[in-house]
């Protein structure tokens, strides 16, 4: 599916709010009464990814990364506010969105019997591609990412946790999606293999009309591969801009000589803030918008 | 492309793909089918081991064939069920369950291409289970009528289909315990449709349950063509009965699974679990 070359914003998330109840199901008995015991996974989440550009959130783990990407998945609903892709709300329209994306996790969770033909030919299939056209782009893509032709009909389970990932990583470019979403993907690769998979990455973002949106927790990562960057903590963006930018807000508080040190600055102070009751972000006002 | 053709070419992702796994779990198939084969003999063993036991044997062959058409059908009908009600436990087990789901086609495409692979994996299973069986009985079937039979086999399967795809919802609503529950299911379903008795011997309080099943209507149309030689026409008291039962389960099935999946992106069940 096509999306009209009039359309500049990729993805426009406002005010995404996503609450759960950690107590698990509870049937409705006397004794079931009580409070629920609310989690606010992402809390009043607003921005907006250009087109064409690579969109970073980096945060530690459990800030609601994860989360934010499944409710662009259309995999969660959001309990409050609304997310578009290309004009598309991953409710409403929920199918037409899940044409326009696609998503590499932490895990690569394939069918592991099966081998990388057999389990991306499904995927393929499953976007509408014939079964000719999904053989050549596997060929083409894994070869890219360096796995050699004899193990893409061997089955993944005789496969490195490594070469797993840069398998998953072929199922999200598979179906060229209009909007890709990383999350976390070169987790458990070799310096090598990270390179690779980054440099496809980049290639990607040239060769087609394709938005990322990379969350991460390695900050060497966001600095090389995004445009702009969003820090994530407690389920909120507390700061974001392009990593100048960032770095300039972080040194007004603290140490500020890269992404890393900007991060942990302005983690540090919004997570101050948090215990002082105050709002919890970081200087937003002074943040510049990307 | 046409979102028609693009909703075929995912069900047949869903058919294929589901042959090529159970291809490579080649060694687990053999398991089942051996012990579907060992089950149904020994089921059936127990009408000449009731003659000689009792020294009564004036329907002996009618039993033998009374039980192995309850055998045999319970071994399709839980190929069935196992290949749809367990279709979210296996993704999740798998990992794959998100990818799935992110996929863009519509449910009832998922569902059906499940299901198409569940009534042709059934189908073969059985057949192999009745050609070894068959080699063990000496079945007097003059009398039967297969077309009957076929035809309550092929519409009980969509009735039964949609009990599968209700069962199949329970893990997405309960993650831990939602498997063993479809199993249970399984196990009631064994109880209240008459698989090896005829369901009037039931408690009262339990008969009724009998009726929701389709299996019930499925192995009364068989045996009344197996057995008795009766004719659709013949039976259309039983066939209109299962046909009910078959337009009511199918769409509630897919209506309880649309709601099942909705409740778990609400409160996100849909994820690896384990």
């Amino acid at each position: 599916m096509s999306v009209s070359p009039e359309i500049n914003i990729a993805l426009d998330v406002r005010g995404a709010v996503k609450i759960f109840d950690t107590r698990g199901i509870r049937l409705p008995l006397p004794w079931n009464r009580g409070k629920p015991e609310l989690v606010v996974a992402v809390d009043q989440v607003s921005f907006q990814i250009e087109r064409g550009r690579i969109y970073g959130i980096v945060g530690s783990n459990g800030c609601g990364k994860s989360t934010l990407v499944r409710m662009i998945s259309t995999l969660l609903y959001p309990d409050g506010g609304t997310l578009n892709v290309f004009g598309y709300d991953v409710v409403d329209d929920s199918q037409k969105v899940r044409r326009l994306i696609n998503r590499v996790s932490v895990e690569a969770s394939f069918f592991r019997k099966l081998s990388p033909m057999e389990n991306l030919l499904f995927a393929g299939q499953t976007y509408g591609l014939d079964h000719d056209e999904t053989e050549q782009r596997v060929m083409n893509i894994l070869a890219r990412l360096g796995i050699k032709e004899e193990q893409v009909l061997r089955p993944l389970e005789q496969m490195s946790r490594g070469m797993q990932q840069k398998v998953a990583v072929a199922r999200g470019f598979l179906t060229s999606p209009t909007l890709l979403l990383l999350d976390e993907p070169t987790t458990g690769l070799d310096p090598a293999s990270k390179r690779q998979v980054q440099k496809f990455i980049a290639e990607l973002r040239e060769e087609h009309d394709a938005t990322v949106l990379l969350v991460s927790h390695d900050m060497d990562e966001a600095e090389k591969l995004c445009d702009v960057i969003a820090i994530m903590s407690e389920g909120r963006i507390v700061a974001s801009g392009s990593i100048p930018e960032l770095v300039e807000l972080a040194a007004r508080k603290g140490p500020a000589g890269n992404l890393e040190e900007a991060f942990l600055t302005i983690v540090g102070h919004a997570l101050d803030e948090e215990t002082e009751d105050s709002a919890g972000a970081w200087d937003l006002e002074a943040t510049p918008k990307d | 492309m046409l979102a028609s053709s693009l909703q075929l070419r995912g069900a047949w992702a869903f058919i294929e793909r589901n042959f090529r796994a159970t291809r490579r779990y080649w060694g687990w198939e053999v398991v089942f089918l051996i012990y579907s084969i060992v089950n149904v003999l020994a089921v059936t063993y127990i009408a000449p081991g009731a003659e000689a036991l009792t020294g009564v044997g004036t329907a002996t062959d009618f039993m033998i064939i009374y039980l192995l058409v309850g055998t045999l059908v319970w071994t399709y009908l839980n190929g069935v069920f196992d290949a749809v009600a367990f279709m979210i436990s296996w993704e999740r087990w798998e990992g794959t369950i998100e990818y799935t789901f992110m996929a863009p086609i519509r449910l009832v495409t998922m569902l059906g291409g499940s299901a198409v692979f569940a009534v042709v994996y059934g189908l073969v299973r059985t057949l192999v289970v009745i050609l070894v069986v068959s080699l063990f009985f000496k079945l007097n079937l003059a009398n039967a009528d297969f077309l009957t039979a076929i035809i309550f086999v092929m519409l009980g399967s969509v009735g039964f289909l949609g009990v599968g795809i209700m069962a199949a919802a329970l893990p997405l609503i309960f993650l831990e315990r939602g498997t063993q529950m479809t199993i249970v299911v399984q196990a009631l379903l064994l109880l209240v449709s008459g698989i090896y008795y005829p369901v009037s011997i039931l408690p009262d309080w339990l008969e009724p349950f009998s009726w929701i099943s389709p299996a019930t209507y499925i192995l009364e149309g068989i045996r009344g063509a197996m057995l008795e030689g009766k004719s659709v026409f013949d039976m259309s008291g039983e066939l209109w009965r299962l046909l009910a039962v078959s337009v009511v389960s199918l769409p509630l099935g897919v209506w309880v699974f649309q709601k099942s999946v909705d409740f778990a992106k609400r409160t996100g069940r849909l994820k690896r679990y384990g």
